[in-house]
């Protein structure tokens, strides 16, 4: 059974319309990301669950309990749904207690209550500190532990990490993880962050033009995005065009097996989806004599470094597909512009419309 | 059963398109409706008395008034202070602003108490020196005097909160620095200075106790005498719409000015302080003209002031009088600075929070008394009350909701100011935790605007404890504030009973005038009305 269940959603704004029939699953106690560009109704979608605003059509639904359906709307105090706007949304004119226990009762502010709060998102000792004395990593513990101080049913969270440093970024964002798990709390992330959502969450759901294009585990949809767009927008992406046969696909790459696509195995010619990770890449002078020269011949025209790895784009010689190929390779595998190399597929790679 | 169906379908509909708009905050929509109807309830029974003799009456009152010579005063004195007061002020907001003149800090206050000072006190500073002076030229030189920080104001904060970066980049693509300033910083400050000299002229069109004192005649000392001493409330009452329509007609040719001159801050980039121009050898002129300015606007009626206090000769002050006229002043500002913070929370609220056709007509309507003259709004409740409330004329009550609906211009300022900080999100994560719309409203939206309303509360206040011209027609009989005391022996000339109750008023309001000063900045940063 499913916790929040959102079905056939559609809300406008002035004639336009920003959800047009969303339909969204979030299991019970997972951790849920709404993937999707600035502006495709993220938080208007947030906003609907949560209550500030009503739907036009369609039904959303807490377990057994209908929370809008237009005739029937639970007003945002009677839902138990905690949010976590972006920013924080602190309430400046109060204290860190008093913004973790601003929806307790008086007896449980007087208790403990407020500082397991605080020690259970770690910062057990900054209860008395006024808000706008917080960093930000802080602002962003201070808002969660209020919105769990309910023991909310399902919980909201508004791209809660993109105010952050990239440096704390990555740290809060392991560690609400961690909390989020450890409360085993239905969460729902909305996020522009493709990598947020891939890393946190159990299920992703990509939201585009006020529609859900595609939902399910992550790497579901890394490795079988519905179509090319969703392929480019959850990662970097080669297209390669192929020939299909019997569940595999003759491409300039070589003869690669194809996922088992959920229907039919595909006929006659398409593109093909390769992840820049599924191709090696030796120098070409390398290669060694005993075997027969393998794979695509091509040549490094850029090479972007980040560290950890790199990304190179390869033009194929003789130029055979008209894209420069990208292949993702360890750092210390950056190679100079120029150099001949050999590129090798691996792994399966998934059919597209 | 079938034929049920659709009336059921559409009933669902349409309690659907009701509720899934913005769901109407019934509260808000009635405390504006009444404000909005606070304030055009004067101006009805204004329309009410005067066409109660007929057009034709109308027509021949108005020439027998000779409003020709009546609109001639009020154009050529209007024309005269505004322009006036726009050189002082925006001459004295760059001294202070964006030159290195010394003691800044201090001519920053010195320039805008003033503003503090009753203009019907600064006349009869001037007329305690010499009895002679009156006419034209005297009003002019006094209604400049005591109206140009209503330039300064806006223009120094504006000149203030300049972004540096457009000069910068105007001197870097080759423009000196006083065409700089002349192409670029005028066209920034413009609004500024345009809705100071706005304040300016309405401020010409309703002062009264002044022009009395200095024996002009305009519209408002006409109506006064009209309706005191002809008891012709007809007369007084047509004369007072000609005065709207003039009032109205400024308000007009503001706003299409304003239109042009819009300004905008390119990014969000950091405040630095903008660049001074040195004033070398030429700081000495600078010192003096400012000192010169301090001198005729402030030194001459805190002086004077002084003076009669000191040498008045009148040593059988009657203490309890001062005391007892202190009180009622005290008591009426209070309550209609209270009942003015009140009307202007739901007004404010739907401004910010709900805006639509009808809540942006409820919010101009609730502006206008700020071109409304004292003196309509008060003969307008007079007329109604005769009228429809008799229990009500010349009542606390009645003088309270004059106060009340003339300074609501104010408290909105106040009020609107501070809820356009408080941002909404906070009200809707207050009641994802659990608490109701009113919960919402006292424990989140009143604290975050609680320094709004304080503020609204004093201007209002303040307003209100030196308003002469309404409270001279309300005030009960018998019964003194510290304005009609002071007018009551200013006008028997016994300057020196007079000036311990004008010294009382400037006390009372020349603090939050300081304080207004410092306030003005933050609210032009935040963006005012409209």
């Amino acid at each position: 059974m499913s916790a929040l269940s959102v079905h056939g959603l559609w809300k406008g704004y002035g004639g336009q319309s920003v959800l047009r029939g969303v339909e969204l699953e979030v299991p019970a106690g997972s951790l849920s990301a709404v993937l999707g560009l600035s502006g495709c109704g993220k938080t208007t979608l947030l906003r609907l669950i949560a209550g500030f605003e009503r739907a036009e059509r369609g039904e959303i639904s807490l377990g057994a309990i209908t929370l809008d359906d237009g005739r029937t709307y639970v007003a945002p105090e009677r839902r138990n749904v905690g949010y976590v706007p972006q920013e924080g949304a602190l309430f400046p004119h109060l204290d860190v207690a008093g913004n973790v226990g601003f929806g307790l009762s008086r007896a449980e502010r007087r208790g403990g209550t407020v500082k397991e709060l605080l020690e259970m998102v770690g910062i057990g000792s900054l209860g008395s500190r006024l808000v706008h004395e917080l960093s930000g990593g802080e602002q962003q513990r201070v808002a969660l532990a209020r919105a769990l101080a309910l023991r909310p049913r399902a919980l909201l969270l508004d791209e809660p990490f993109s105010s952050l440093d990239a440096s704390l970024r990555t740290h809060v964002r392991e560690e609400v993880h961690g909390l989020l798990r450890q409360q085993g709390v239905t969460t729902v992330l909305v996020t522009h962050d493709q990598e947020e959502a891939l890393s946190m969450a159990d299920h992703v759901a990509v939201l585009r033009d006020g529609r859900i294009v595609q939902q399910g585990a992550p790497a579901d949809l890394y490795e079988r995005p519905a179509d090319a767009r969703l392929a480019g927008f959850l990662g970097e992406v080669n297209l390669v065009e192929a020939r299909f046969s019997e569940g595999t696909a003759a491409t300039a790459l070589g003869v690669l097996a194809l996922r088992g696509a959920p229907g039919d195995a595909p006929d006659g010619h398409g593109l093909v989806m390769v992840r820049p990770e599924q191709l090696a890449v030796t120098v070409a002078e390398e290669a060694s004599p005993a075997g027969p020269p393998e794979g695509l011949r091509g040549r490094i025209e850029q090479c972007r470094y980040y560290g950890h790895d790199a990304l190179l784009e390869i033009r194929a010689e003789p130029p055979g597909p008209s894209r420069a190929l990208l292949a993702r390779v360890h750092g210390e595998q950056a190679l100079p512009v120029g150099t001949a190399v050999r590129i090798l597929a691996h792994g399966p790679v998934t059919a597209l419309e | 059963m079938s034929t049920l169906a659709p009336a059921e379908h559409l009933g669902s509909r349409l309690s659907h398109t009701w509720s899934e708009r913005r769901r109407w905050p019934l509260v808000s929509v009635a405390g504006g409706a009444l404000a909005a109807g606070a304030v055009l309830l004067p101006l009805a029974f204004l329309v009410v008395q005067a066409q109660r003799s007929g057009w034709g009456e109308v027509q021949r009152l108005l020439l027998r008034h000779s409003v020709a010579v009546l609109l001639w005063n009020s154009v050529r004195l209007a024309a005269a202070c505004t322009a006036l007061c726009a050189v002082l002020g925006v001459g004295a907001a760059w001294l202070v602003e964006r030159t290195d003149v010394p003691a800044r800090r201090l001519w920053a206050v010195l320039l805008v108490l003033p503003l503090g000072i009753p203009d019907f006190v600064v006349a009869f500073g001037w007329i305690s020196i010499d009895p002679g002076f009156h006419g034209y030229l005297a009003a002019v030189m006094v209604m400049t005097l005591s109206l140009y920080p209503l330039v300064y104001l806006p223009v120094a904060a504006a000149l203030a909160n300049l972004d540096p970066g457009l000069e910068e980049a105007a001197r870097s693509l080759g423009a000196g620095p006083w065409k700089a300033f002349a192409k670029l910083t005028m066209r920034q400050i413009w609004p500024a200075l345009l809705g100071g000299c706005l304040l300016v002229t309405l401020g010409l069109l309703a002062e009264y106790g002044a022009f009395e004192i200095l024996q002009y005649q305009t519209f408002t000392v006409a109506i006064f005498t009209e309706f005191k001493l002809g008891f012709d409330t007809v007369a007084a009452c047509t004369l007072s719409l000609v005065l709207v329509m003039v009032s109205v007609a400024v308000l007009g040719g503001e706003l299409t000015l304003s239109g042009r001159g819009r300004t905008f801050r390119p990014g969000p980039g950091a405040r630095r302080g903008a660049p001074r121009i040195a004033l070398g050898r030429r700081r000495i002129g600078a010192v003096g003209a400012l000192a010169l300015l301090a001198a005729l606007a402030l030194g001459v009626p805190v002086g004077t002031l002084g003076y009669w206090i000191l040498h008045g000769g009148s040593s059988t002050l009657p203490s309890t009088s001062i005391l007892a006229a202190a009180g009622h002043t005290a008591l009426f500002s209070a309550a209609a600075a209270i009942l003015s913070t009140l009307l202007a929370i739901p007004v404010a609220t739907l401004a910010i929070r709900h805006r639509n056709r009808l809540t942006l007509l409820i919010e101009r309507i609730s502006y206008l008394p700020m071109a409304l003259p004292g003196l309509v709004i008060a003969l307008g409740l007079v007329s109604f009350s005769v009228r429809y409330a008799f229990s009500l004329y010349q009542s606390s009550a009645e003088l309270i909701i004059a106060y009340a609906i003339l300074f609501l211009p104010l408290a909105i300022v106040g009020v609107r100011s501070a809820m356009a900080q408080a941002s909404p999100r906070l009200e809707e994560v207050g009641r994802s935790l659990g608490a109701n719309r009113s919960s919402v409203f006292l424990r989140i939206t009143l604290p975050l605007i609680a320094p709004g309303l304080g503020a609204a509360f004093a201007l209002v206040f303040i307003s209100s404890a030196t308003e002469l011209t309404a409270t001279l027609l309300l005030r009960p009989t018998g019964v003194n504030t510290l304005a009609t005391q002071f007018w009551v022996y200013t006008t028997n000339f016994s300057y020196g009973a007079a000036a311990p109750y004008a010294a009382l008023m400037v006390a009372i309001s020349a603090v939050p005038a300081y304080l207004l000063s410092r306030r003005m900045r933050t609210i032009s940063r935040t963006g005012g009305p409209r």
